[in-house]
C-alpha cells in the first residue's frame, strides 16, 4: 500500500478524516444558517436568496455533490471507528464509571450521529424535492412547519446536531494537533458556543415560521 | 481522637476471579472484614488473601511491586473507575479511608482486547512494551558521556518533557478510555523523547513505527473523551495526544515518500 493510504487507514487518519470532513460540515452549517436568517426579513428577501442560489446553477450542483462525498467519508468513516472502538474490549465492565473526562456530547456521538443521517435523509426528502418543484419558496417551508410536530421534530433534531457539534469541533482541533488544545482548551468554548448558534440559530426559525404564518 | 484516626471496616468485594486466559471468569462475593483505614487497597487484599489461603482457597492473584507509586505494576478497575474512586493515585496507594463501612466494592481487571488476563486481576499489559520496542528510544553512539549543560533546553520545554516522561506505563489509561485506546500512553512516550533534542532527531520515525505498531495490537481509536487524562494517576495531559497527532502527521506529511 503506498503511503497515503497507509496514513488514511492509521488510527490517528481516519481521526484526521473525521476532523477534516467535520469541520466542512461546521462551515458549511454556518453558510446554512446564514443564508437561513433571510426568513426573519419576510418573503421577499426569503425568496430573492432562494432564487439566487439556484441562479448559481452548476456552482450549487458541485457544492452538492462535494457535501454529499464528505457526508458518506464522515458517516462511513465514523462507522467504522465506532465498530473498531467496541472491538477493542470484547468483555465490558461490569461497572463502569466516567472519571469526569467525557461530557454529554462525547459519548453520544455515534448515536447523535446516526440521528443526524436520519433528518439529512428527511430534510433532502423533504425540502430539496419539493424546492425543485418551484411552489414559491417560502410556502414549501410554511405548509410543512404549520404542523406542530414537524417544529417540534426540527428543534429535536437541531439539539441532537448541535450536541454533536459540541464535541465535534472540539475535538477535530484537538486530533489536527492544534497547539493549546487539551481539556480545557478554548476550542472546547468555541465548539459549545457554536453548538449554542447551531441549536438557537436554526431552531427558532420553524418557530418564527409558525407563528408568523 | 482526631478526626482523621483510623477505624476498622467491614466491605462486601466481588472481585473478578479467573483460572487462566482462556478460561471463563467471573465475580466473587468476598467479605473484607475489620479493615483499618490506614491500609491501602492492596494490603486490605493481602489481609483477605490471608483468610482464603487459611481456608484452603486459591488466593486472588493482583500485580504489585514497589507498593508507593512509582512502578506501574499495579492497578485495577474499582468500582468502575481505573485505580479506584480517587485522582493521581495508583492502586497501592489508594487508601482504605475512603471506603465507608459496609460499602460494597467491585473489582475487575484492566478491559482491553490488547491486554489479556493472565489470572484474576493479573493481565498481560506486554502490548505497552512492544510500543516501545517499536521506537520508544533513543540511538546514540557509544563513547565518552557528553557533558552536561552542553546542550541548552528551555526550562519549560524540559518541564513538558519531565512531565510525559512521569508516565510509569500502569495502563490505566487504556482501561479507563471508552474505546481501550492507547493513545495517552503514545503521546507520552513520544513527547518525551520528542521534546527533547537528543530525541527529536528520530522523532518522525518514531511517530509513525509507535503508531503503526499500537494499531496493530487491537487498541481501540481516540475519541478525545478525555477519561484517561482524569484517570492517569501521574495526570499527563492530553495535550501529549495532540502532539502526537501532530508529529505523526509531520512525519507521514502525506505525500512524502517513506519516512526518514
Ligand atoms: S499515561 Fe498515565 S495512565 Fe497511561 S500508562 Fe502512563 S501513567 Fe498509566
Ligand atoms: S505497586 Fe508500584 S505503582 Fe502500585
Amino acid at each position: 500500500m503506498n503511503s497515503f493510504l497507509n496514513t488514511i487507514w492509521s488510527s490517528i487518519g481516519k481521526k484526521w478524516v473525521m476532523a477534516i470532513t467535520g469541520l466542512s460540515f461546521c462551515g458549511f452549517l454556518v453558510f446554512h444558517l446564514l443564508g437561513n436568517l433571510t426568513v426573519y426579513g419576510g418573503p421577499e428577501l426569503f425568496n430573492w436568496y432562494v432564487e439566487h442560489l439556484h441562479s448559481l446553477g452548476v456552482l450549487i450542483k458541485i457544492a452538492e455533490w462535494v457535501l454529499l462525498f464528505l457526508f458518506l467519508v464522515h458517516v462511513i468513516t465514523g462507522l467504522l471507528l465506532a465498530y473498531e472502538n467496541y472491538r477493542a474490549r470484547p468483555v465490558r465492565y461490569a461497572v463502569s464509571k466516567t472519571a469526569g473526562g467525557r461530557t454529554l456530547g462525547s459519548r453520544s456521538m455515534a448515536i447523535t450521529g446516526i440521528l443526524i443521517l436520519a433528518f439529512v435523509v428527511f430534510h433532502l426528502l423533504t425540502f430539496r424535492s419539493a424546492g425543485q418543484k418551484e411552489v414559491g419558496d417560502l410556502m414549501i417551508l410554511t405548509n410543512w412547519f404549520h404542523r406542530p410536530e414537524m417544529v417540534a421534530a426540527y428543534i429535536m433534531a437541531m439539539a441532537v446536531a448541535a450536541l454533536h457539534v459540541s464535541h465535534g469541533f472540539w475535538s477535530a482541533f484537538q486530533t489536527l494537533g492544534a497547539g493549546h488544545s487539551g481539556r480545557k482548551s478554548k476550542f472546547k468554548t468555541a465548539g459549545i458556543i457554536l453548538s449554542l448558534v447551531v441549536a438557537f440559530g436554526f431552531g427558532c426559525i420553524p418557530v418564527f415560521i409558525s407563528m408568523v404564518s | 481522637m482526631s478526626a482523621n484516626a483510623s477505624k476498622l471496616i467491614n466491605l462486601t468485594l466481588k472481585v473478578w476471579r479467573q483460572k487462566g486466559p482462556d478460561v471463563k471468569g467471573g465475580l466473587e462475593t468476598y467479605e473484607a472484614k475489620d479493615i483499618s483505614t490506614d491500609m491501602s487497597f492492596l494490603e486490605m487484599f493481602d489481609v483477605v488473601n490471608e483468610g482464603l489461603i487459611l481456608e484452603g482457597k486459591d488466593p486472588i492473584s493482583f500485580d504489585h511491586d514497589c507498593r508507593e507509586g512509582i512502578c506501574g505494576a499495579c492497578g485495577a478497575v474499582v468500582n468502575g473507575r481505573a485505580h479506584g474512586p480517587e485522582e493521581g493515585t495508583t492502586l497501592c496507594q489508594l487508601h482504605m479511608r475512603h471506603f465507608d463501612d459496609g460499602d460494597v466494592v467491585v473489582v475487575e481487571p484492566w478491559r482491553s482486547k490488547a491486554f489479556k488476563i493472565v489470572k484474576d486481576l493479573v493481565v498481560d499489559r506486554s502490548a505497552l512494551d512492544k510500543i516501545i520496542q517499536a521506537g520508544g528510544y533513543i540511538s546514540v553512539n557509544t563513547g565518552g558521556a557528553p557533558d552536561a549543560n552542553a546542550i541548552p533546553i528551555a526550562q519549560e520545554v524540559s518541564d513538558l518533557a519531565m512531565d510525559a516522561a512521569s508516565c510509569i506505563g500502569c495502563g490505566a489509561c487504556v482501561a479507563s478510555c471508552p474505546n481501550a485506546s492507547a493513545m495517552l500512553f503514545v503521546g507520552a512516550k513520544v513527547s518525551q523523547l520528542k521534546l527533547l533534542p537528543q530525541g527529536d532527531i528520530e522523532s518522525a520515525k518514531r511517530a509513525v513505527t509507535m503508531v503503526e505498531t499500537m494499531d496493530s495490537l487491537g487498541f481501540g481509536n481516540c475519541t478525545n473523551e478525555g477519561e484517561c487524562e482524569v484517570e492517569c494517576p501521574k495526570g499527563i495531559s492530553i495535550t501529549n495526544i495532540a502532539r502526537l497527532n501532530r508529529s505523526y502527521f509531520k512525519a507521514r506529511s502525506l505525500f512524502k515518500k517513506g519516512v526518514n
